[in-house]
């Protein structure tokens, strides 16, 4: 339980870093701290008390006591579709600072209205 | 980079192949699977890379070998999908192309065994493609 | 007919995006080949469902591996999904043909007609599935390809608005994906039907309402409502033409207001109701996005940015159609999806073609276009005017049924409303036919030839058909439109058509 709000907090702590930073590189690091925490939050859903890890090493074992393994698959899902967005943000990144020649966000603004 | 880095990594690389290569075949009896020991795989490319640095020509050709054995990794993944498909029963069916094996052994578990090895190609390529194109950009985007 | 075709839905697109790199290699054009006739396939698949539904009227179903309902993935199709099918395969079309001469002014083609398929893949597989973290992934695959083909020209501009669509997108995403973290812990199924069924004895406890309000601040980024809309007027028009042509007509009604209603009205079995205040949320903030975007839209220079706010505006419509929650609306609502995928649709695609032949959107340098560009003035007027509600244009009978649905459920302002801003859409979308197309006859018409055939050809096929089902209304409202709003009023049980079997 307390590992969940835990996991709020990081993602407060990121969602700050995307909002107030102004560097872009520190913008794509909140937003892999968002990421992180929501995979977390989302693999703490199996939790159970006096769980075993889901691998069947035998095969006449007892199961009742297995940690739920789908939420373990979805964050597997979860973690490679962020692995994508962080390499698509940062090769943005780079070509942004080949043009404008910084990496300051208030100084890339030149679309308005 | 020095001579220490480089000794090293020739002798890491090797070990971080072979490692990967393990994840990735034994993915449904242990975890970690395609996607993990990809990126172990690519890993492996990437110490290269970086410890002895970068000549054009090497790494153009590596991008256009890297792309080329990603498309090919995907083309797999999709053809094993349909494999089932094409066959009459349903689509993405975990029948066993080798006849059922013994439970928790190497060969079991029907089709997600290959489909393992496909995601593991197809992830370390796309790596170490992901790779050059961001770093040894200059070398490697032709425009 | 059986379901045996529907994974062909996402296999075909899927398949031919790994292909493509593989092929051009050895010919470049061999891109353009693979991708229209992939493309074409996907119509004909489409048209071919839509069919088969209307012949014998039952939800196709098809069990991905076998695997039983509430173990594995299974791809399910109805009368909405046909609709929206239909929607995202003739623009997807036409769009692709149209890039086939557009992209001359681009490097790296098979890069875009490779992403192209990717977003197709990812918006056919929103559409088809009945398992609701698939339908995250596939949000996902269609997102960052278009993250990706937004910042394609790797302009000052179009860098900017990739960036910061992206960032707003992905945090969008985030919020999807925690809503259905909290979900799955509730329920321990991910199949949408077993999901519903749960959620029936569940009860309106504040947990509930928190996972419905993150599942709308996830999906209202994705389909620019108006606090959340911020991308949209930069990132539109910064796109290539056709990409601009499937963002606004298609991408954002699939991802955002099919992917809600369906997670609205029959996973969570919200109605009018037993959840009036959300339904009045919508409201409010439909009505917003229709003034925001029209307003603003009348004071834009740039031709696509124009067309972007227009979009804004009428996602709004469709919003208060949704809100309005009884039949007339809602059948308004999924009326206005097609229309407005169609007209919205064809006017990005002339936009290009301006484009194409002049090198520049800026209004206020354009004139008189209608003397060397026919076929592509023409077609904008015929757009505007379906757009704006003009018999007897499509755009005409969704405004009609939306209006009709708010004077039966008594909310008189609404339809006032909703005929005033029609106005103002005809007002701003007009402005561009003054200025570019047939009006300043003082100023030198500015030298342009008129669009290659390719492209004519695809902007004639969408004009055909928005006149099309205009006039042909009442066949479309009664097979598909009607049909696709009672499968969303039946909420809960939707569950019963899927497992019942």
């Amino acid at each position: 339980m307390i590992a969940m709000f835990a996991c709020m907090v990081l993602l407060l702590v990121g969602l700050y870093a995307v909002v107030i930073k102004r560097n872009i590189i520190r913008i794509i690091i909140g937003f892999s701290l968002v990421e992180y925490a929501v995979n977390l939050f989302f693999a703490l859903v199996g939790f159970k008390h006096n769980g075993i890890p889901p691998i069947i090493t035998d095969v006449a074992q007892s199961r009742s006591n297995f940690v739920d393994p789908v939420p373990q698959a979805l964050v597997l899902t979860a973690i490679v579709i962020g692995l994508a967005t962080t390499a698509l943000m940062l090769a943005l990144a780079m070509r942004i600072y080949e043009k404008y020649r910084t990496f300051d966000v208030t100084e890339i603004r030149r679309l308005k209205g | 980079m020095s001579l220490i880095v480089q000794v090293i990594a020739r002798l890491l690389a090797g070990m971080l192949f072979l490692f990967g290569t393990y994840v990735v075949l034994h993915g449904h009896l242990t975890p970690g699977g395609g996607f993990a020991g990809g990126v172990l795989i690519a890993a492996a490319f990437i110490l290269m890379s970086l410890a002895f640095g970068s000549v054009e020509q090497t790494e153009r050709n590596s991008y256009t070998l890297s792309s080329v054995v990603e498309s090919l990794g995907g083309v797999l993944f999709v053809s094993l999908a349909l494999a089932g498909y094409l066959a009459g029963v349903f689509f993405f069916q975990n029948a066993s192309v080798y006849g059922t094996g013994t439970p928790l052994k190497l060969i079991s578990g029907g089709i997600i065994l290959p489909a393992n090895i496909a995601i593991g190609i197809k992830v370390g390529a796309g790596l170490f493609a992901m790779f050059l194109a961001l770093g040894a950009s200059r070398f490697v985007m032709k425009d | 007919m059986d379901a045996r075709f529907l994974p062909l839905f996402v296999v075909v697109p899927m398949a031919s995006a790994f292909l493509i790199p593989l092929f051009s290699r050895l010919w470049p054009r061999f891109a353009d080949l693979i991708a229209n006739a992939a493309g074409a396939a996907l119509l004909g698949l489409s048209v071919n469902g839509a069919l088969c539904l209307f012949a014998n009227s039952q939800v196709l179903l098809y069990h991905m591996g076998g695997w039983a309902s509430a173990l594995g993935i299974t791809l399910e199709y109805d009368h909405l999904t046909a609709l929206v099918l239909l929607a995202v395969n003739t623009v997807g079309l036409a769009a692709l043909l149209f890039s086939v001469r557009y992209l001359d002014h681009y490097t790296g083609r098979w890069k875009f007609f490779s992403l192209f398929m990717l977003v197709l893949a990812g918006l056919n597989g929103v559409t088809i599935t009945g398992d609701i973290f698939n339908m995250f992934v596939f949000i996902e695959i269609s997102a960052v390809s278009s993250y990706a083909l937004v910042a394609f020209g790797t302009d000052f501009d179009e860098l900017e608005a990739g960036f910061k669509y992206m960032v707003i997108g992905e945090i969008g995403g985030t919020a999807i994906l925690l809503a259905i973290a909290l979900l799955y812990a509730k329920a321990s199924t991910l199949n949408m039907a077993v999901v519903s069924q749960v959620m029936a004895g569940f009860g309106h406890t504040p947990l509930f309402w928190f996972i419905v309000a993150t599942f709308l601040v996830g999906f209202a980024v994705k389909m620019a409502m108006v606090p959340f809309h911020a991308w949209l007027p930069d990132a539109h028009p910064s796109a290539p033409a056709p990409v601009s042509a499937l963002l606004s007509g298609v991408f954002i009604k699939v991802l955002g207001v099919y992917a809600m209603s369906r997670v609205m009205f029959n996973v969570f079995g919200l109605s009018r109701a037993n959840a009036a205040p959300l339904f009045n949320l919508l409201l409010a903030f439909g009505v917003l996005s229709i003034i925001a975007g029209g307003l603003l839209a009348c004071a834009q220079k740039d031709y696509k940015r124009l067309l972007a706010y227009s979009s804004i505006s009428q996602i709004g419509y469709i919003l208060i159609g949704l809100g309005i929650g009884n039949y007339w609306g809602i059948v308004g609502a999924l009326f206005h999806i097609l229309a407005h995928a169609l007209g919205k649709g064809l006017l990005f695609l002339t936009a290009g073609s301006v484009e194409h032949a002049t090198g520049t959107r800026d209004l206020d340098k354009l004139s008189g276009l209608e003397k060397n560009m026919p076929v592509t003035a023409w077609s904008y007027l015929l757009g505007s005017l379906s757009l704006a509600g003009v018999p007897p244009f499509a755009g005409f009978f969704s405004k009609l049924f939306i209006i009709i649905g708010a004077l039966s459920a008594k909310m008189y302002w609404l339809a006032v409303l909703a005929a005033l801003f029609s106005t103002v859409t005809l007002g701003y979308l007009v402005k561009v036919v003054n200025k570019a197309f047939f009006g300043r006859k003082d100023l030198e018409p500015t030298p342009a030839r008129e669009a290659p055939a390719s492209m004519a050809l695809a902007m004639l096929g969408l004009l055909v058909l928005t006149v099309a089902l205009g006039i042909g209304f009442k066949p479309v409202l009664d097979k598909l439109v009607g049909p696709a709003a009672n499968v969303l009023l039946q909420g809960l049980g939707y569950a019963q058509g899927v497992l019942g079997r």
